[in-house]
């Protein structure tokens, strides 16, 4: 019996019951389908964290207020307020700072924005003039914040893009209209140009305020969230950490760098870290994924071995007649096989459609790479072989004489 | 051709035992067309079974063509049923939704002959059995007469040179028994070793040797002289 006659032969089987034989596809469909889903969508996350750090320059450094545990990016709780104003000037003024280029001290927290009848809750990040350099941020209409907003505490705001749509609509310019947040009323003077991405902060839904404005009349705080430093190059980053370190710490008065209340992180350490989440996150969510294969694969099994069960006589018969083992091992594989590799063909496109819903509906990249449909194939065939070889030989064992009697 | 000596099969069910089959022994040579006759549970099938390498015996031994079957694999067992032996169930034993000419052309499958060989023989074997206009029939759309003809042209489909019938003729009227004795008689003409068991006398008159089983032993055993003839 060769392999393409046995492959008809188990089709028209396998056609004798659609039910079950589609149920027992569908566990396949399912499991396969959540793997690809679910790990291109943490491909997806990963790239989309990545690229965003990524826009943000390669040349940045944060301070952030708070020790830093063994290269972590979480400070230590409680101490948040270590970080001030000042501390952003003296780096800037410095003569011991040769290494950094541009200085953008920040503080950002949320609050209500309104505009008419419109609420929203966003991000409000106090900022200096320097902020869209050293976070490259461009304008697409009136003016980003200057030096005197910041000295005089003006009342001004800069609306990213999806903040402006949300409080004055699609397609109109909102510069010269008010904002209140916080019970002050702010003048619309620019909004950014959008810079994509999502997820953990978003840039195009923000409001940018001068930093004295955030501190002093909308939060009421005299510390920062962050310091934000251009390097001169992406060459003198440690040194840049370095000088930046020592130069707090004795501002801090501190003499040992292990006390120290803030930590000084690069793009690529938030990167790494960043990283290392949502590899974890990719793991788990493969590993819930693999699971609800298993549990396919475990249909496989059971519907085979009704199968076999059903077919005892049947299987009596051919063996009375001349079947060897391997050949009633090999045809009965072959039906376990065509199942999960059918289930496996339509859960690759189950995957990819979902993938697709994730990528249009939450603006993540579309990323489905062949090496994990290569791979889904191969473990749906694998599936087959692994839970169809129990009842395949189940079956081969079965004495003829006695599968006969079988009623 | 085939030799058995001291055969004995006992079933065990926990702790019941049923011997049904103790001390038989009998030689059948080339081209002998004999009936097994005895009463109901005298141990016909069981004894049928063990000569069709369908089942193995308690004790004893059992030589085909001098080879040991009692000692051989599962595999070489498969291998005896599908080359040496054709088969013909009481209970017909068709695969069921399938037509009559791929029932014939089953035991082909499993010796590995090619496609049209295999068609080939198979309408060859079913038109002898009186099945020409019957080869794309499914086991459900014929009568008992016509599926056991068909079981008889699939026993013949490898071309055995033994062919076993457990009561051929048990189910069916007894026009088409005699056609089916009919055919036997041209196949034992024609040189194939048959054996066949019944508990009818006038079934067993058309052999031309006669064993009597009685309660797993042989009763008697001897020449039919008055064979019948269609
Ligand atoms: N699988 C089995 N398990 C237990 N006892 C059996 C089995 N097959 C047959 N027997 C017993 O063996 C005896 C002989 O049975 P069998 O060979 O079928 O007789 P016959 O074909 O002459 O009617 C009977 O008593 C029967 O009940
Ligand atoms: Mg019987």
């Amino acid at each position: 019996m060769d392999y393409r006659e046995m492959f008809i032969e188990s089709l028209s089987t396998l056609t004798l019951n659609k039910l079950r034989t589609g149920l027992a596809i569908l566990g396949i469909v399912i499991g396969i389908g959540s793997v690809i889903a679910l790990v291109s969508l943490g491909q997806a996350s990963q790239k989309a964290v990545e690229s965003q750090i990524q826009s943000l320059g390669s040349n940045l450094l944060t301070v952030m207020p708070g020790s830093s545990q063994e290269g972590g990016v979480r400070g230590a709780a409680g101490a948040r307020t270590t970080l001030t104003y000042d501390d952003a000037k003296a780096i800037e003024t410095s003569d011991a700072i040769t290494t950094v280029k541009s200085v953008s001290p920040e503080y950002s927290g949320r609050a209500q924005a309104v505009a008419g009848r419109n609420n929203i809750n966003t991000s409000v990040m106090g900022v200096t003039p320097l902020y869209a350099k050293v976070r490259k941020i461009d304008i697409s209409s009136g003016n980003f914040i200057n030096d005197r907003d910041v000295t005089a505490v003006s009342k001004v705001a800069v609306l990213g893009p999806t903040t402006a749509a949300d409080l004055f609509g699609e397609d109109v310019n909102p510069v010269g209209r008010t904002v209140r947040i916080n019970s002050q009323t702010l003048s619309v003077i620019g909004v950014t140009v959008s810079k994509g991405g999502s997820g953990f902060q978003n840039q195009d839904d923000i409001i940018y305020v001068p930093l004295t404005t955030v501190q002093k009349q909308l939060f009421g705080v005299n510390y920062l969230s962050t310091i934000s430093l251009e390097a001169e190059s992406e060459e003198v980053m440690t040194e840049a950490q370095n000088q930046v370190g020592y130069l707090l710490l004795q501002r801090h008065k501190l003499d040992d760098p292990l006390e120290a209340d803030f930590s000084i992180f690069s793009q690529q350490d938030i990167l790494d870290t960043a990283s290392q989440v949502t590899g974890t996150f990719t793991t788990l969510l493969s590993g819930v994924a693999a699971i609800s294969l298993l549990v396919g694969g475990i249909g496989i099994m059971n519907v085979m071995l009704v199968t076999v069960t059903e077919r005892t006589r049947e299987i009596g018969l051919r063996k009375a007649l001349g079947a060897k083992k391997k050949v009633v091992i090999t045809q009965f594989l072959t039906e376990s096989v065509i199942l999960t590799f059918t289930g496996g063909l339509f859960g690759i496109i189950l995957g990819i459609f979902v993938s697709y819903l994730f990528s249009a509906f939450m603006s993540f990249a579309f990323v489905v790479s062949p090496k994990s449909i290569l791979l889904a194939f191969a473990v749906s065939a694998a599936i087959g072989i692994v839970f169809g070889l129990y009842p395949a030989r189940k079956a081969a064992n079965l004495e003829p004489i006695e599968a006969l009697r079988y009623e | 051709m085939i030799k058995v000596s001291k055969l004995s099969k006992i079933y065990r069910s926990g702790e019941m035992e049923t011997v049904a089959l103790s001390d038989v022994s009998f030689e059948i040579k080339k081209g002998e067309f004999v009936a097994i006759m005895g009463p109901s549970g005298s141990g016909k099938s069981t004894l049928m079974h063990i000569l069709g390498a369908l089942d193995k015996p308690t004790a004893g031994k059992y030589l085909l063509d001098s080879a040991n079957v009692v000692e051989m694999s599962d595999d070489e067992l498969a291998e005896v049923r599908n080359k040496k032996i054709g088969f013909i169930f009481q209970s017909y034993n068709l695969l069921p939704r399938t037509s009559a000419l791929k029932n014939v052309m089953l035991p082909m499958v499993y010796a590995g002959v090619g496609k049209e060989e295999r068609r080939i023989r198979a309408e060859k074997y079913l038109e002898m059995v009186g099945l020409k206009d019957r080869f794309y029939h499914t086991s459900n759309q014929l009568s008992g007469g016509q599926q056991q003809r068909v079981a008889i042209a699939r026993g013949l489909a490898m071309n055995p040179s033994i062919l076993l019938a457990d009561e051929p003729t048990g189910n069916i009227a007894s026009v088409q028994a005699a056609e089916i004795m009919d055919i036997f008689q041209k196949l034992n003409g024609e040189g194939h070793t048959i054996i066949m068991i019944t508990h009818e006398a006038d079934i067993a008159g058309y052999a031309k040797r006669i064993i009597h089983i009685k309660d797993g032993r042989i009763a008697a055993d001897g020449t039919n002289n008055r064979q019948r003839k269609i």
